[in-house]
């Protein structure tokens, strides 16, 4: 079998892998799988979240598995591994031009490919002052963030049977349009986006400069007719000197060389070989100080260390700075989220929380016996915590449940409160006992002189968990008379609520 | 231009023309009428549903009482007293159970039906000759998690029983004619293809109407804005009764949640009930039920509405009933 036949059934096992990880994020097939497994093995997660937390958390550990053999190979990763790569390659290979001479073409070297390595440098920049931005470009976290939000929904949307009640998502066409963009340039540019923003790509070009294997030409077969290029995915340019940061080890040029001019070496000569990206240091400079400045500007905004009202992170989220020193945006969280309350934050947590999850009570609501989003989160932005540690029972039960806010009644929109009915929605769905909400009897005079018994409504803030199932079976449906926000959440010191 | 190439050209715009034009015709919505509150509610298309009632003979048991703790053995003991399962479940019947499966939390806890109990009921009727057995309930919780953590998922798999999921798909606007509720979106999937419908409710404590049994269960067959009932609760709950006409009913008192219902959340609510009621009229069985969480079904005011409306009986002694200990 020919090496690049080889290199396509991995890269099919890898997007089938990927799809069958997004799927089994679900309660009813979790079973043990190791769904964040490819979100663990991604370098760039586990680099970045070393520079912002300066450890390297549970399974990010498996980045080595990708990392040392960078070392040593290249950027294997990109060309045999990566489910985002594959998916452009294979967009350009189904939709892409038939031409060879336009394929050369669309392979060869461009100085914006330069680009991505700016943008890492952003991204660290932003790092070393504790923001994680790195799921913003992150082909990982690209991925199963549409697989979650765009994907998903619309398969089940067509075909159904995903979730019994379907799930949505907020600005989902954002993210699906963003996915649609990437793959469709690569009918223009065979993998636009890993050549050109690809963080991830970049990182592992840097790492590929201390390679033992390389491509390498031997200029007195070489007939300069850049076949070699006609299937190249990283614009490498084997067919002069070898960018071996750019080489994505897909080993094409190999199998399209008449002339048996290139092969993949052990220490080759570097002479023959661009062994650094082509990066101007100003402009790395200069992105660098974008990214702290954006950085500091974001925390200037006063978004972050002051509580928001309508900034409600799941249970188990850290409190907003090591929160966001953490989440890559992966989406996992949302994913296996059973009611659907998990939504990707678009500006409820300023700059830096965008796709970041956020609890949207009139979406769903935090199921009680629940704590999935913190067993998948793959960097600990959740916590994973027990059943007894979430409820405060047991071993917890000096400690208290952990609180994601407070409920607050808005009696200009409440039923019994304005106008005159009974309801009490929300005291029936209240999941704890006793019952932080709990009702007083009124005698009331309606306006046709009519003397009703009311059960008008009240929180206890002592037994509020901020679960939100008030919230989100309030019978005022378009913005609910008894609402959550994150005062009293657990996570946050200085956004208490009572002296406890 | 040669004769044939005209026509060709003259025919293709020609039949542009026609097929356009007919197609105008025949879309055209001459009056423009119903379209709002076609809009406002989707397809008018209602169904009624059938009673399923099995009729009963002079001298039948309409009430049985059945006291102990094993839920299998309760069971049994309460269909023998009704006559055996035999009088309600024909060979080649699709039976529907409906348990009260509203909430994901563990069934100790009080607030949903027993697995057991549903197990039992759905054996007894496979002896009958059922030919499928349904189970279906649309939880307030979400779905996947109440079957799961309830254990009716589980009790349905061991009784070879189909759950048919409340997916948006299964319901239908059903014409109920009630006191409130003229026509609602009910799961309707299951019950317009069984034959036979067997409520099996938990008797437990509820904030605002006081108490949930199996009247007050056939709320989780509806779909769309059903926060609403809460604000004429009473009259919803006889509109519910009205709805549906069960082939029998099982309050399964085993349990009791007494107190912060009908969600429960600490084995501290539950009481032990030691008691299962079967019958085939439910406002006497909740009486009944209502007695066992120890309050005066004279002042239910759901069960008096449905007992002044013909639905059945508050004064569940008038009934023919029988009480006996389960081994």
């Amino acid at each position: 079998m020919r090496i690049t036949t080889t290199r396509v059934i991995c890269q099919v096992f890898f997007v089938a892998l990927s799809l069958f990880l997004a799927l089994a994020t679900q309660f009813e097939h979790l079973r043990g799988y190791p769904v964040s497994l490819l979100l663990q093995l991604d370098p760039l997660v586990a680099l970045a979240s070393a520079i912002t937390t300066h450890t390297v958390y549970r399974g990010l550990l498996w980045a080595l598995v990708v990392i040392l053999p960078v070392l040593v190979l290249g950027r294997f990763f990109c060309g045999w591994i990566c489910p985002l790569g594959a998916l452009q390659q294979f967009v350009a290979w189904a939709g892409g031009s038939r031409r060879l001479r336009e394929r050369i073409q669309a392979n060869q070297y461009r100085p914006l490919f330069a680009a991505k390595y700016y943008a890492l440098s952003a991204l660290a920049a932003a790092a070393l002052v504790g923001s994680l931005q790195i799921g913003l470009l992150d082909p990982l976290c690209v991925l199963f963030r549409s697989y979650t939000v765009a994907l998903l929904p619309l398969a089940d949307q067509v075909a159904g049977h995903l979730h019994v009640r379907p799930h949505v998502h907020q600005f989902a066409w954002l993210v699906g349009l963003l996915l649609f963009a990437i793959l469709s340039l690569s009918l223009v540019v065979p993998r636009w986006f890993c050549r050109v923003l690809c963080p991830l790509g970049a990182a592992l070009g840097l790492l590929a400069r201390f390679s033992l294997w390389r491509i390498h030409r031997d200029p007195g077969r070489c007939v300069d007719c850049h076949l070699c290029l006609a299937n190249c995915q990283g614009a490498a340019d084997p067919q002069a000197r070898l960018r071996k940061a750019e080489c994505m080890l897909c080993l094409e040029c190999l199998e399209r060389c008449p002339h048996g001019a290139l092969r993949l070496a052990f220490l080759p000569d570097l002479d023959g070989q661009i062994t650094y990206p082509q990066v101007r240091a100003r402009r790395a400079a200069l992105a660098a100080l974008a990214g702290l400045l954006v950085a500091g500007w974001s925390r200037r905004s006063g978004r972050v260390n002051d509580p928001q009202p309508e900034l409600l992170r799941p249970p188990g989220a850290l409190a907003e700075d090591a929160f966001l020193a953490r989440c890559i945006k992966c989406e996992q969280c949302v994913r296996v989220c059973p009611t659907n309350v998990l939504q990707p934050a678009l500006g409820e947590g300023g700059i830096e929380g965008l796709w970041t999850p956020v609890l949207k009570m009139r979406r769903g609501y935090c199921e009680l016996n629940c704590t999935l989003c913190g067993q998948v989160c793959p960097t600990g932005a959740i916590q994973p915590l027990s059943l007894s540690q979430k409820l405060g029972v047991g071993e917890f039960a000096g400690r208290g449940p952990i609180r994601t806010g407070t409920a607050f009644y808005d009696r200009g929109r409440c039923l019994p409160w304005a106008m005159d009915t009974p309801c009490v929605v929300c005291e029936e769905v209240c999941p704890v006992s006793p019952k932080a909400i709990f009702t007083r009897r009124e005698q009331i005079v309606t306006r046709q002189g009519e003397t009703v018994m009311l059960q008008r409504p009240y929180v206890d803030p002592d037994k509020c968990i901020g679960c939100g199932i008030c919230e989100h079976e309030c019978p005022v449906k378009d913005r609910a008379a008894i609402r959550v926000t994150a005062i009293g959440e657990t996570r946050f010191a200085d956004n208490s609520l009572l002296l406890r | 231009m040669d004769r044939r190439r005209f026509l060709g050209r003259i025919g293709l715009t020609g039949a542009a023309l026609a097929s356009l034009g007919a197609g105008a015709i025949a879309l055209h919505d001459r009056h423009g009428t119903g379209l709002y509150e076609r809009a406002r509610r989707g397809p008018a298309a209602r169904v009624r549903l059938p009673s399923f009632r099995v009729p009963d003979t002079t001298g039948s048991v309409q009430l049985a009482i059945a006291r102990g703790t094993d839920p299998a053995r309760l069971v049994a003991t309460a269909l023998g007293m009704l006559g055996g399962i035999e009088r309600f479940v024909r060979p080649g019947d699709v039976v529907l159970l409906k348990p009260n499966v509203a909430f994901a939390r563990p069934a100790s806890w009080g607030a949903t039906t027993r697995p057991e109990t549903l197990l039992a009921v759905a054996r007894h009727c496979r002896q009958a000759g059922a030919a499928k057995i349904l189970v279906a309930d649309n939880p307030i919780n979400q779905p996947e998690g109440c079957f799961a953590k309830t254990g009716i998922q589980a009790a349905a798999a061991a009784a070879g029983a189909r759950i048919v999921w409340p997916r948006p798909e299964a319901f239908s606007r059903v014409q109920i004619d009630g006191e409130v509720l003229s026509s609602w979106p009910v799961l309707g999937a299951p019950l317009l293809k069984a034959d036979k419908v067997i409520g099996i409710a938990p008797c437990k404590d509820h904030n605002l109407c006081s108490a949930s049994m199996s009247m007050k269960n056939w709320y989780g067959l509806l779909g769309g804005r059903r926060n609403q009932f809460h604000q004429q609760i009473h009259r919803v709950i006889a509109d519910l009764a009205q709805m549906v006409q069960p082939t029998l009913v099982i309050l399964d008192g085993t349990r009791l949640l007494v107190r912060n219902g009908p969600t429960g959340g600490s084995l501290a609510d539950v009481t032990a009930g030691d008691t299962l009621i079967a019958g085939t009229d439910m406002v006497a069985v909740d009486a009944a039920g209502y007695e066992l969480l120890g309050r005066d079904p004279a002042r239910l005011e759901y069960l008096q509405r449905a007992s002044a409306r013909g639905l059945g009986t508050s004064r569940w002694r008038e009934l023919n009933w029988r009480q006996d200990w389960a081994g």
